[in-house]
């Protein structure tokens, strides 16, 4: 099996640009206080990361979201779980569920604070909040669409309902759950470094806001690249693991 | 000379009655049918005469909209471990996620069979269908003959009394169709259960059965029970050429002509 998670090709046009703006600038003598050259913004990055500073507030965002994205992901694993398989669960939860999700989770940032105050318990519940939504809806598709043919198989041989989620439905459904819980990730990057950045002392977004307000422009420039790199590597990291996964045998239904 | 049970002995499986409603429209009317303790009964009939339907109601998969559906001589309220379902999209009933083995497993996991015995029974079980060394193979790795085989295999490790089958042969080829009539006929031989087998190959129902039921549809009725005088062991070369078989397929086959028309 060839492993192309990771398609080099995509690099040329960022590449390009920034090549291209780099030697615009140094043609027409380019100088600017808010608008810094690509090499002024990777010298800028390269200080950052090798004082340490910049893995240390990429460790903060990122436990942040794993504790979000743990707690999340499970509750929306659950209910997603008990909505596919119980009529009655849906009923029971639609209207609270359609009501919250419209909610941004930036809106939450007051009330948050009023409870659990700066931190990361505040930035944590935030997230977990962000991420619960996309994997339970599509924990509930995805549980809604395992064949009826396998629960049969599940109702002939009288299993549990324990047994049943843990060996038949979720098995089945988890490609699905799968790619919920890789949006979930993408969400819960974006809203740690939001809620960093609009009031939490903490991580990426927090290092961006104090070196904007040090007058760094290059800094908050490596900062923001360092953001999207982050991101497209944890999302590279997901679609590797996930055609690893469900692109073998094991899932690859028979025509 | 027939080998069901006596009369006498009371039926396994009876339908007394039944009559099946789909939102107002009858699908199944008016049946009454008893299966007795090892008896080998094939359901025939036009495509969506009803057969599945029938078998669902055997299996506690449906209750019927009417009449009682008894297995010995108590309703038949859901699904049962002594009852074993082969379903005929045998790619939608395994487990893809889980090898071969992984799906017979399954089996001992729910029936909670002790860890230790499990690897032993399942390469017995395995090993039965001819599936002995393709264990560690995912149902995507295996032919559709093979799937069905495991299907049975996954049937043969719940042991049960008695066995449905709904047109389980129906997309094999005829060589591994044969040996799989033969394998089923093995099981039976050997284990004494009771199947009821539906098909929609007329050769295949007086091949295999002690009795052929023929259905009518619209809605989906028994029209009438054919008892099949072959002895046994059955032989794939000899058994179609005896008189009693040809007839047999000659009065079905007019059967099926006359419910077309
Ligand atoms: N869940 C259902 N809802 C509504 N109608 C149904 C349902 N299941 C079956 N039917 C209808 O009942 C009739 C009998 O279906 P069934 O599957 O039992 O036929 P069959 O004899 O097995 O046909 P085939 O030989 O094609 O498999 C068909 O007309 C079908 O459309
Ligand atoms: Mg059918």
């Amino acid at each position: 099996m060839r492993l192309r998670a990771i398609d080099w090709r995509g690099a040329v046009l960022p590449v390009g640009v920034l090549a291209t703006a780099e030697i615009a600038a140094r043609l027409t003598d380019y100088q600017s206080s808010s608008l810094p050259r690509p090499s002024e913004i990777v010298a800028a990055a390269a200080t950052a990361l090798l004082d340490g500073s910049m893995l240390h507030a990429t460790a903060q965002t990122l436990l942040s979201a794993l504790g979000g994205l743990a707690i999340g992901a499970s509750l929306g694993l659950i209910f997603g779980t008990l909505m596919g398989l119980f009529v009655i669960f849906n009923r029971l939860m639609e209207v609270t569920v359609e009501s919250l999700r419209p909610i941004p989770s930036v809106a939450l940032i007051p009330i948050a604070l009023l409870i659990f105050g700066l931190g990361y318990a505040m930035e944590i519940t935030l997230i977990a909040k962000t991420s619960f939504w996309p994997v339970l809806l599509l924990t509930i598709a995805a549980v809604r669409g395992v064949k009826p043919r396998l629960l049969e198989v599940a109702r002939l041989l009288r299993m549990g309902l324990i047994a049943r989620v843990f060996k038949i439905v979720i098995p089945a459904a988890l490609p699905g759950i799968f790619v919920g819980f890789r949006i979930a990730v993408g969400a819960a990057l974006v809203v740690a470094v939001t809620v960093e950045i609009a009031a939490n002392p903490l991580g990426l977004g927090y290092a961006m806001m104090r070196a904007q307000e040090s007058l760094r422009p290059d800094l908050v420039f490596a900062y923001l690249f360092w953001v999207g790199l982050v991101g497209w590597l944890i999302n590279a990291a997901l679609l590797w693991f996930q055609r690893r996964i469900f692109g073998t045998v094991a899932f690859r239904a028979r025509p | 000379m027939s080998e069901a049970a006596a009369p006498a002995e009371p039926a396994l499986i009876a339908f007394r009655g039944i009559e099946v409603a789909f939102g107002g429209k009858p699908i199944l009317t008016g049946i009454d049918l008893d299966m007795h303790k090892g008896e080998f009964l094939c359901v025939v009939g036009p495509s969506g005469c009803g057969k599945t339907t029938l078998l669902r109601l055997a299996a506690g998969l449906l209750p019927p909209s009417a009449g009682r559906v008894l297995y010995e001589g108590h309703d038949i309220v859901g699904p049962q471990r002594d009852v074993a379902v082969v379903f005929q999209d045998y790619s939608d009933a395994l487990l893809p996620w889980r090898t071969a083995s992984g799906n017979v497993s399954l089996v001992y996991e729910t029936l909670g069979t002790p860890r230790d015995e499990r690897a032993d029974r399942i390469a017995s079980v395995l090993a039965r269908v001819g599936l002995a060394e393709h264990a560690d193979k995912y149902p995507s790795q295996l032919s559709g003959g093979m799937q069905q085989r495991l299907q049975i295999a996954r049937c043969l490790a719940q042991e049960p009394k008695v066995w449905l089958m709904d047109e389980p042969f129906g997309a094999l080829d005829a060589i591994t169709r044969q040996s799989l009539q033969d394998e089923i006929l093995r099981i039976v031989a050997d284990t004494g259960t009771t199947v009821f087998f539906v098909t929609h190959d007329l050769e295949e129902a007086i091949y295999l059965g002690h009795r052929v039921i023929a259905m009518k549809p619209h809605p989906g009725r028994i029209a009438a029970t054919y008892p099949v005088d072959l002895p046994h062991p059955r032989d794939q070369r000899t058994t179609p050429e005896q008189p009693e078989f040809m007839h047999l397929r000659r009065v079905l086959l007019e059967f099926i002509r006359g419910t077309q028309t």
